[in-house]
């Protein structure tokens, strides 16, 4: 029984690097900083004398190169998507391009201060303005808001629209929320923080919602409805603009969950599919950097309907081609985010769009399905599909042909990582049991889906020959097999200082 | 699978058992061994009223996150408090220490489109991927 896998794959094995925290490696005394040691003596401390602490603050004692070290020995042990394949479902992990760090590190952006007034940062207002406007052209919406902070921010905002506008029609009883089963998780998190109740809608048999089960789902309770297109399965809402129609007749409005617009950029417009509200994931649809590398970006596109709500203060240009904001926004929601939004993403994202233009933008949504659709014919022979239904820039298998083994998804995944692949996305939607959900992106090419495709099936292979290898995965990461139950029943989530006492 | 003869069955994969004007209620086995390892349950406080087939809690695993659904209309009469502290009870003994809520019904006439035993295995053989 080998743990290595072949040598063709990248592998997980290399230095040994065992890294305790950095509370750790501390020796009193020890420091990596020169600060005048008399620079506050004299300040005066103005009634605060009660507030000054008696005891220094425990905190790590090291050089500076001891700091380095550990943090960079750390950094090594990351995966990313700048040294390998990131197939996480729903997460497109897009390759995130340099050019458009080169840009947001220009000193008149990264420097540029939110509290600049409007007269000196014209061109920031401009790019925004202009954002605003590609992504509307991308979407078919009316008018777009860059200021949430994130998708899920973005969902809350649009519902917060949606609930201003209900009410200016007297329709303030409208409180509840259809939300296909398929959904993310953030869907009805954002309804219940937005004091609506979400109601489950069942995914129709071929793995879309059908118009008649929203049809009869709808009545004078309900405010909108919460679709993903395509949905979490990868596969097209087909009768969207059915569904939007008769919500709207209804009463209701219709909010898209953006996050998998990537497959849609360029080919298809979901203002024109009858949606009112749909965020937009910069970090994932328009290639900037997701969580640390972050942070990530939420613009929310709107329909005719809702312009008046969106949340200000608002970009607009004046007659004399000047930039300004406007504050003076009676029907508006208000703010959501402090100052304009999260501006640094909104460079890159912009590089991004004016890099590609219009036939680029549509390729890269091409080759996002194609490469999803290659690895689902590739893997097809060997695993099993969740749902037959044609797929879009994901696929989502399950785990059911590996039954007599005794092997799960979730081994499945672990054993990926001794191959040297981020594994996908797991257990995720709920309604596919022993999800594996995989989604390239375009980033990726033939030879690097082959390897991971081969990694699979030699996977699959394994739990046949040899079970206990996936059972007792990963074998060659830096920590072996975490108890997940055990760290979410007892979460220990601080550093515990009596602990560390020596 | 594990499928106790004289329990009642929900398609949302809850047991009821029945005994005078009251169930007990709790998740069956296929239930908690699609959720794997169960890490947090949140179940109402006595005197809840819940409605049949609404949410009358959740329960959480390092998989999923589930939302319980009531067998039938009445008022939570007991709670079993016990199950907050060692959820992985749902797994060890799902139709015994990992009882849920106690409810005492309105509707008699409800108990009847809840499955059997045999109705409920032919269900989840059916509905297996």
């Amino acid at each position: 029984m080998d743990i290595t896998p072949p040598k063709k794959f990248p592998g997980r094995r290399g230095l040994v690097m065992r890294e305790p925290v950095i509370f750790e490696r501390s020796t009193p005394g020890r420091q990596g900083f020169s600060l005048g040691r008399d620079e506050f003596d004299g300040v005066p401390l103005n009634g605060l004398d009660s507030h000054l602490r008696e005891d220094a603050p425990v905190l790590p004692e090291v050089s500076e190169p001891e700091a380095i070290r550990h943090f960079l020995r750390l950094s090594q042990w990351n995966y990313s998507i700048d040294t390998g394949i990131y197939p996480l479902g729903s997460c497109t992990m897009k390759f995130n391009p340099r050019i458009n760090e080169e840009v947001a590190r220009l000193p008149g952006w990264f420097f540029s201060h939110p509290l600049a007034p409007p007269e000196v940062m014209q061109g920031a207002l401009e790019l925004m303005w202009n954002l605003e406007r590609y992504l509307a052209e991308i979407s078919g919406f009316e008018a777009v808001t860059l200021q949430p902070a994130a998708g899920a921010h973005g969902e809350l905002t649009a519902l917060m629209m949606i609930r201003a506008c209900l009410r200016e029609r007297g329709q303030g009883q409208r409180k509840r929320v259809l939300i296909p089963d398929s959904a993310h998780g953030t869907n009805p998190a954002s309804c219940t923080l937005n004091g609506y109740e979400a109601v489950e809608l069942k995914t129709g048999p071929e793995g879309y919602v059908t118009a008649a089960a929203v049809a009869a789902a709808m009545d004078d309770t309900i405010a909108a409805i919460m679709m993903t297109n395509p949905n979490t399965l990868g596969v097209f809402e087909r009768e969207i603009a059915e569904i939007s129609r008769i919500v709207h007749e209804r009463g209701g409005l219709v909010y898209c969950d953006g996050a998998n617009m990537n497959s849609l950029m360029g080919m298809a417009r979901p203002g024109d599919m009858g949606v009112d509200a749909m965020h937009f994931n910069l970090h994932k649809t328009f290639s900037t950097p997701h969580g640390g590398g972050g942070p990530g970006s939420g613009p929310v596109g709107v329909s005719h309907t809702l312009v008046p709500y969106l949340p200000g203060p608002r970009i607009e240009k004046d007659s004399s081609g000047r930039f300004l904001l406007n504050t003076d926004l009676p029907r508006s929601i208000g703010r959501v985010k402090a100052f304009l939004g999260q501006f640094g993403m909104f460079v890159r994202a912009y590089a991004y769009i004016r890099e590609l233009g219009p036939d680029g933008l549509k390729l890269a949504t091409q080759m996002a399905v194609l490469n999803a659709n290659y690895v689902r014919a590739k893997l097809r022979p060997v695993w099993n599909l969740a749902w037959e239904a044609p797929s879009m820039h994901e696929a989502v298998f399950n785990d059911t042909h590996l039954k007599p083994t005794g092997c799960t998804t979730m081994d499945v995944a672990k054993r990926l990582i001794d191959y040297g692949f981020h594994p996908p996305t797991v257990y995720f939607p709920l309604i596919a049991p022993g999800a594996l959900m995989i989604e390239p992106t375009e980033t990726e090419s033939k030879e690097t889906l082959d390897l991971f495709v081969d990694a699979m099936n030699s996977i699959s292979k394994e739990a046949f020959e040899s079970p206990q290898l996936l059972k007792n995965a990963p074998h060659q990461s830096p920590v072996r097999r975490l108890d997940e139950a055990r760290a979410a029943r007892n979460p220990i989530l601080t550093w515990q200082m009596e602990k560390a006492a020596r | 699978m594990s499928i106790p003869a004289e329990l009642k069955y929900t398609k949302d994969h809850e047991w009821a058992r029945v005994s005078g004007d009251t169930i007990t209620v709790g998740i069956t086995f296929h239930a908690q061994d699609q959720l794997g390892d169960v890490v947090f349950v949140e179940l109402p406080k006595a005197g809840t009223v819940v409605r049949k087939g609404a949410t009358f809690g959740v329960v959480e695993s390092t998989k999923a996150v589930s939302d319980l659904y009531a067998p039938v209309s009445g008022k939570v009469i007991e709670v079993n408090e016990a199950l907050a502290d060692a959820p992985e009870q749902i797994n060890k003994d799902p139709y015994g220490a990992a009882w849920m809520i106690k409810v005492e019904f309105s509707d008699a006439g409800e108990l009847s489109s809840l499955m059997d035993a045999a109705a409920y295995q032919e269900y989840v053989s059916s509905s297996a991927p």
